[in-house]
């Protein structure tokens, strides 16, 4: 069910010394009735027009970003002794998933200069303009909402994880968890040298829901009155089966 | 077996799912409940997204009240012309308890509000259920005659009288109609049919024998949670077919099972089974809202402003 699509892309920049060769292990995924998560394999080579240049040794950082889409971050307080929400707080843009490999540990491979630029780390991805001022500690929201992602499988981050040979091949593997939402999945490659990004290559996946769950799913938007209609017809004639199926054993 | 919902956007264990339609349905057959106060909590529990999780919940118990309320129909213990007085009351109920539902929303704090009615009325409702059952069995015990007919002083003074047959009554039909309308407003509120609190009323309010009360609490449950989930299905799309249909196999064929269970049970224990299940699930809640909890933060859908 899932397609294997081997891509292998080309990039000619004359301005770069080293450029990314890449493939994937598929470039879709569908979600059907059965879906239980999915691996995608991202690997690759580096292309040199010239022997590698001297310095620190390659590094590769591969990132796996679902869309991105407003959340709103509650916090809860004891108010007259019961715990009840308080305060909130609105990410004004995080990706529903987000999965980050590097080859080596990420403190080496990417300097804090770069991944402000390139947007690379968790906490950089995460966009928010700002908190209301009457909130105090803003902060906090945004490492709850990174830290209730992580545990749940959405962010992941996978340091050193990322094989990488002779400075030339590069293999990597993210695990896309089952609770799955759809949309354009962009997978992002950045070969480093000393914490500094070298060449950068982008490509989409797209995840979609696939047969019936497809079907369901537009039929619930597009015309919901009959959607309705058929979860009840479904539930009537299940309740009378199972009455009649239950006589039929008494006798 | 996982399975992935399309509307819930999840993949759970279709197992789970069938087992868990399977109990709630059991008790639904045994106590004339549609069990939404008890699966609803289950399916926030095991990740179900919560709008989801309400509106999926009502097609499940349209499912196992209409299984429950034909085995009740061929044992004549459904009095239809009460429960159409309580369904006409506990249609407009619902309605307004829709715009109230929604009114609370838009004041924020939803959750918290839907929570304390839970624990407010499971609490009332169990205890007084408890007391008063533990009372029965004691008399019984004690005299070894039948409980001694209780007197209805205000239910008898009211106008428009109407003769219920199957239940043995001639009342007016207004503590009924209120009785529906009330239940209609906490049902559309909590997110469930309302049994739980139908069930009692109907006992203690209105005086109906047990055994007559449970098909009858099934039959106006099947309307007003259908009317539920249309309105769920039409304005919010988080009816989980998908969902609903594994929950609904398990919960058919455990309202056939809780029925019979039902019938070879005495009232008095039946009813004292009920009152410590509402009391646990209030317990259970109650713990939520005065424990610390372990995750201080939770996350919303965003864009709201």
């Amino acid at each position: 069910m899932l397609r294997l699509i081997a891509a292998l892309v080309m990039l000619v920049t004359p301005l770069t010394a080293e450029e990314i060769v890449l493939g994937l292990s598929h470039d879709e995924v569908a979600i059907t009735a059965t879906f239980n998560g999915s691996d995608v394999m991202i690997f690759g080579a580096v292309k040199r027009d010239a022997p590698a240049p001297s310095g620190g040794p390659l590094e590769v950082i591969i990132t796996l970003s679902g869309p991105m889409e407003p959340v709103l971050v509650r916090r809860k307080e004891r108010v007259l002794g019961i715990w009840a929400n308080t305060d909130a707080v609105e990410v004004d843009e995080a990706p529903s998933f987000y999965a980050v490999a590097t080859s080596a540990p990420m403190r080496e491979v990417l300097s804090e200069v770069e991944d402000l630029r390139y947007g690379i780390s968790i906490p950089r991805v995460i966009r928010s303009v700002g908190a209301p001022s009457e909130v105090v500690n803003a902060e906090t929201f945004t490492d709850a909402l990174i830290r209730i992602r992580a545990a749940a499988g959405l962010y992941q981050v996978l340091d050193s994880q990322v094989d990488m040979e002779e400075e030339t091949l590069f293999r990597g593997q993210i695990t896309l968890p089952a609770a799955l939402t759809e949309g354009n999945y962009s997978a992002h490659i950045y070969l480093t040298r000393d914490g500094m990004v070298v060449d950068d290559y982008e490509t989409d996946i797209a995840v979609f829901k696939a047969g019936l769950e497809r079907w369901l799913y537009e039929m619930s938007r597009n015309q919901p009155f009959w959607y309705g209609i058929m979860s009840l017809a479904i539930a009537i004639s299940a309740g009378w089966l199972a009455s009649a199926v239950f006589r039929i054993f008494q006798r | 077996m996982q399975i992935y919902l399309p509307i819930a956007e999840v993949s759970v264990n279709a197992f789970l799912l069938l087992g868990l339609g399977g109990l709630v349905g059991i008790l639904s057959g045994m106590f004339g409940v549609g069990g939404g106060f008890l699966m609803t909590p289950l399916l926030f529990f095991i990740g179900i997204p919560p709008p989801v999780a309400v509106a999926t919940e009502a097609v499940q118990i349209v499912a196992s009240s209409f299984s429950g309320v034909l085995a009740h129909l061929r044992r004549k213990s459904v009095d239809l012309k009460m429960g159409t007085v309580l369904l006409v009351g506990g249609l407009i109920g619902a309605a307004v308890g829709v715009v109230l539902f929604n009114y609370l929303k838009s004041l924020g704090q939803v959750d918290l509000l839907v929570k304390l009615c839970y624990v407010v009325f499971l609490g009332i409702i169990g205890g007084l259920m408890f007391v008063e059952s533990l009372r029965a069995i004691r008399r019984s015990k004690v005299v070894g005659a039948p409980p001694v007919r209780r007197k209805h002083g205000l239910v008898h003074a009211l106008p428009l009288k109407m003769k219920f047959r199957v239940s043995g009554l001639y009342i007016s039909v207004i503590p009924p109609l209120i009785v529906g309308l009330l239940v209609g407003i906490l049902a559309a509120i909590m997110g469930v049919g309302g049994g739980f609190i139908m069930v009692p009323a109907m006992i203690y309010l209105l005086g109906m024998p047990t055994k007559v009360v449970i098909g009858t609490s099934l039959f106006q449950i099947i309307f007003v949670t259908a009317f539920t989930t249309m309105l769920h299905a039409t304005t919010n799309f988080t009816v989980d077919i998908v969902l609903a249909v594994l929950l609904l196999v398990g919960g058919v064929i455990g309202a056939q099972i809780g029925t019979r269970i039902g019938v070879k049970m005495k009232a008095e224990q039946l009813r004292i089974l009920l009152a410590l299940m509402v009391l646990l699930v209030c317990g259970k809640l109650a713990l939520d809202l005065l424990l610390v909890p372990s995750e201080l933060y939770s996350l919303g859908a965003g864009g709201g402003h």
